[in-house]
């Protein structure tokens, strides 16, 4: 029977594969699994060329395999050494070829970060809720600071940046150092006491806070809670410049203004030398310009009352009453001319007229005149003649003798 | 008005400051001639002075700190570069 059943209810036959891939799905199915922060000792660290990450985390009693990849390993800001203690972030899955479970990880850091990271925050949450980070609360930045504070180490590069930019940008200010250490324990206390002194003594235009990048541990000064109450209750304006873009502290959030690096801390704080040479340029040529049209204006003033004056002088009105005279005379002698023009044209149309009724016109077109000699009287009638009478012939151009050699009837 | 300056007595922010009012001045227009000239010959003199001392104008730097018995002193600042 048993050899039977051992053919008849064949249990399922997994493949290595098969059932590797399912142990993958189960532990990839459960959410919890899939973010998880693990503590531990790193151990079996190795970085092969590929530029990956493998190591083990372990404690007392378990070891749990990691991996980090190497786009997540180039972004830690913190390289793991063998021995740390640290704490792992990631999600948990099976490599099939190996047959093993492991943590593919995709953060690290040091033991005790978590902790004081968490006390960042709580303190960062007081702080905004005091209102301490509002905009409102913040001094405006002066446009042409005479004197620039700056609080920081006497030694580090960040000191090295701000006076390379500020020679170079704004030679105009005087600036006055206070020099603090920026990390340790003395750090809180001398910041503290730098931005008094400098406020006390110096009464600066803005004070710069600044130092170079790095850890969490290294830039504790700048998340101490009295170290953000000085840059609060400062006189001066202060502008903060710590560490490197990623770096956010709490003395960042409660300056006047925050700069990612000493560097951009000393160009914000500042004009640029360049732009203050082109706005005195633009003042002298509108100057210029505005001295320009005044004098045009003045020119046109001057222009144009010169021309009332010329009209309102006795001179000008003199020689207004001799035009007038002039003109009247002009007038006159025009109107002379023309009356006796027309005089003239009259006794042409009469002697016109003259002709016209005249004999001589009616002579012209052939008649004649014959006057009784030598008494001229005009013949008007037959009865005037007889026979050897003697007449005279008036024709168009001239006359002549005639006589009647037989009488009339 | 109090008597002015003569631009050498003054620092880049108040020669600067002076000069931006002059140029307003003027540019509303309706000065008198003669004080419209004198304002244009203060304006160059407040611009000369400013392009002097952006051209000549080197960084001053001191110290602020503690000496050995803690009293705070006001020092040059000496660094090596």
């Amino acid at each position: 029977m048993s050899q039977l059943s051992f053919f008849g209810m064949q249990p399922r036959l997994w493949t290595v594969a098969d059932l590797t891939r399912y142990v993958r799905q189960l532990l990839e199915g459960d959410y919890r699994l899939q973010d998880v922060w693990v503590a531990g000792e790193l151990s079996n660290l190795s970085r092969p060329g590929s530029g990956h990450l493998y190591f083990t985390l372990k404690d007392g009693e378990a070891s749990l395999r990691c991996v980090m990849w190497r786009t997540e390993a180039m972004r830690q800001r913190f390289s793991p050494r063998e021995g740390d203690a640290v704490e792992v972030h990631g999600r948990v899955s099976v490599y099939e070829a190996g047959g093993q479970y492991q943590l593919y990880a995709d953060a690290v850091r040091l033991a005790g970060e978590g902790a004081v990271y968490q006390e960042f925050l709580r303190l960062k949450a007081r702080l905004e809720a005091e209102g301490l980070f509002d905009e409102a609360r913040k001094r405006p930045l002066i446009p042409l600071p005479a004197r620039i504070g700056v609080v920081t180490s006497r030694a580090g590069a960040a000191l090295h940046d701000v006076l390379h930019v500020l020679r170079r940008r704004y030679p105009l200010a005087e600036v006055v150092l206070a020099p603090t250490p920026v990390q340790g324990a003395e750090a809180p206390a001398g910041i503290i006491a730098a931005i008094e002194l400098l406020n006390q003594r110096v009464h600066p235009d803005v004070i710069l806070l600044v130092r170079g990048g790095g850890s969490i541990e290294d830039l504790a000064a700048f998340n101490d809670e009295a170290v953000a109450r000085a840059v609060v209750a400062s006189a001066a304006a202060v502008v903060s410049g710590v560490g490197h873009e990623t770096d956010f502290t709490i003395v960042d959030f409660v300056a006047d203004r925050r700069a990612p690096t000493p560097s951009a801390a000393a160009e914000v704080a500042t004009p640029d030398g360049a732009e203050l040479r082109l706005a005195v340029d633009q003042a002298a040529r509108s100057l210029a310009a505005s001295l320009r049209r005044r004098l045009l204006q003045a020119r046109a003033d001057l222009r144009s009352r010169q021309v009332a004056l010329r009209m309102a002088s006795p001179r000008a009105q003199m020689a207004n009453a001799r035009q007038r005279v002039d003109d009247l005379t002009r007038r006159a002698l025009a109107a002379v001319r023309t009356g006796t023009a027309l005089r003239r044209a009259a006794v042409q149309g009469l002697i016109q007229t003259l002709r016209a009724v005249g004999p001589e016109a009616v002579l012209a077109r052939g008649f004649a005149v014959v006057q009784l000699s030598p008494s001229g009287t005009v013949v008007r009638s037959t009865r005037q003649v007889r026979s050897g009478s003697h007449l005279t012939v008036r024709v168009h151009d001239g006359s002549f003798p005639a006589v009647a050699d037989d009488g009339g009837e | 008005m109090p008597k002015a300056k003569t631009p050498d007595e003054l620092s880049y922010e108040q020669a600067f400051r002076e000069l931006e009012g002059l140029v307003a001045s003027l540019e509303s227009g309706d000065l008198p001639l003669e004080q419209a000239l004198q304002l244009f010959e203060r304006g160059q003199a407040l611009a000369g002075r400013c392009s002097q001392l952006l051209e000549q104008a080197e960084l001053r730097l001191r110290q602020l700190a503690p000496d050995d018995r803690g009293v705070p002193t006001d020092t040059d600042l000496e660094l090596e570069e």
